[in-house]
């Protein structure tokens, strides 16, 4: 299974397997990490799955729609690397990448 | 203060039809609701999105479905006390007491809570040296549109919100418009308007540029932002707006004393009681085994736990469960005439 990585704004990271056809943000409520909320579930609602996507993967994602840069947004402290992770889709393509969480959801 | 027989916090999907599901029993209900309208994430997050898990409503929208649920509790006279959110729940002789920001006060032996993720509240500007001057020169709301002439405004965002005001304020006050990339989102003749007024310099556009920090001392004399490589700008500003729609916060119901998980509340799936007997929660905001954040297992979950509200709220009463094809008394209820 794909092992994608995240660290939190302290440095700290975390490495989960997902499995293939999840999305990142579904990986990580099921693996219970943390500075994910996710509270619209991932209709791409709310925002609160954001992350910042390591500069040698990001080219590599698919590019976000036009809505998904609509709710980045409204998103904490957004980059040019921000992503919302329930847009994000794991596939082997994916094994090994690196997003880091902001340092909050709000 | 107001008895009643059930308390719903949460006018969303699931709150309505508990109202339903409480009225076909004959139960009287009280909704409070933050938003200034009913549907809660449906008329707030999506009112324009399809939905098409809804149990024989193949598609419908947000707002649709808000609507046909409102027609459905017609029959039921339930009152809804919008823009209210519930601050405290007290327990006074085996009741309880419901206290709203709005001081209002509700008696009654049932608490539903059907809050979703909890309230929506503004989203902030990232810079916490802004808080101290919230609603003086830092506002994420127009509430008094006086307050906005002939000053500097700096609005940030780049949807409708921000667009509006932008246009709106820029005929008696120096607005800059800042927002984190170039391209804005507006309707059609909104994001036209803007650009007439950019090529008069009557307004101030700043993209792709964010909040970097605001001057020292008691009143905001001017911000500086900055943009992805970090080269700064000043900008002399009396009066900061920031629009980033809003997020769910639980607030205050995660001080009730309930059993939680995260930001949900543990419940048993016999009758969706929490660990306080007589408060219930149903929808998004509940969780057990299994839980699916859908829309259609709120509804079952409001029907299951209007079943021991009816029981707690008639205690010399048998409950009797009935079809609304061929109840009469349920049919009475919905003041359907034959």
């Amino acid at each position: 299974m794909p092992k994608i990585t995240f660290i939190d704004q302290k440095g700290n990271s975390k490495t989960i397997d997902v499995a293939n056809g999840l999305t990142v943000m579904e990986g990580a409520v099921q693996n219970n990490v943390p500075g994910i909320d996710a509270d619209c579930g991932g209709s791409m609602a709310c925002a609160t799955c954001h992350v910042y996507v390591e500069d040698s993967w990001f080219n590599k994602i698919s590019k976000a729609e036009d809505a998904e840069n609509d709710m980045i947004d409204m998103a904490y402290n957004p980059k040019k690397n921000s992503r919302l992770s329930c847009q994000i889709i794991v596939s082997d393509e994916l094994d090994g990448l690196v997003v880091t969480t902001p340092e909050k959801q709000t | 203060m107001i008895k009643t027989d059930v308390v719903i916090i949460g006018a969303g999907p699931v709150g309505l039809f508990a109202v339903h599901q409480l009225g076909i029993k004959g139960l009287k209900s009280e909704v409070i609701d933050n938003l200034d309208k009913a549907g809660g994430q449906c008329i707030e997050l999506y009112p324009d999105k399809p939905i098409y898990d809804i149990p024989a409503v193949p598609e419908c929208s947000g707002k649709s479905l808000t609507e046909n649920l409102l027609q459905q509790i017609k029959p039921f006279s339930s009152n809804q006390h919008l823009n209210e959110r519930v601050q405290e729940i007290t327990e006074k002789n085996g009741s309880w007491i419901v206290k709203t920001n709005k001081d209002k006060i509700f008696v009654t032996p049932n608490i539903i809570i059907a809050g979703g993720v909890g309230s929506f509240e503004p989203r902030k500007l990232p810079l916490k040296e802004l808080s101290k001057f919230e609603g003086k020169s830092v506002f994420y709301s127009v509430t008094d549109k006086t307050l906005f002439k002939n000053k500097k405004i700096s609005i940030f965002g780049g949807g409708d919100s921000a667009l509006d005001w932008a246009l709106e304020f820029s005929k008696n006050s120096k607005v800059t418009l800042i927002h984190r990339r170039d391209e804005f989102r507006g309707a059609p003749h909104t994001l036209k308007e803007l650009e007439k007024l950019k090529v008069e310099g009557k307004i101030t556009i700043k993209t792709p540029f964010q909040i970097d920090s605001i001057n020292e001392g008691k009143e905001i004399s001017f911000i500086k932002i900055k943009n992805d490589d970090e080269k700064i700008e000043k900008i002399e500003t009396d009066i900061v707006l920031g629009f980033f729609g809003l997020i769910m916060q639980l607030g205050p119901i995660a001080k009730w004393g309930l059993n939680m998980d995260k930001k949900t509340i543990k419940v048993n799936t016999e009758n969706f009681q929490t660990n306080k007997p007589g408060i219930f929660a149903i929808g998004d905001i509940c969780s057990y085994p299994g839980k699916l954040k859908l829309i259609l297992s709120g509804f079952h979950e409001a029907a299951l736990a209007s079943v021991e509200c009816f029981k707690r709220a008639r205690p010399n009463e048998t409950y009797k469960f009935q079809f609304t094809t061929s109840s009469k008394e349920i049919q009475e209820r919905l003041g359907i005439k034959k």
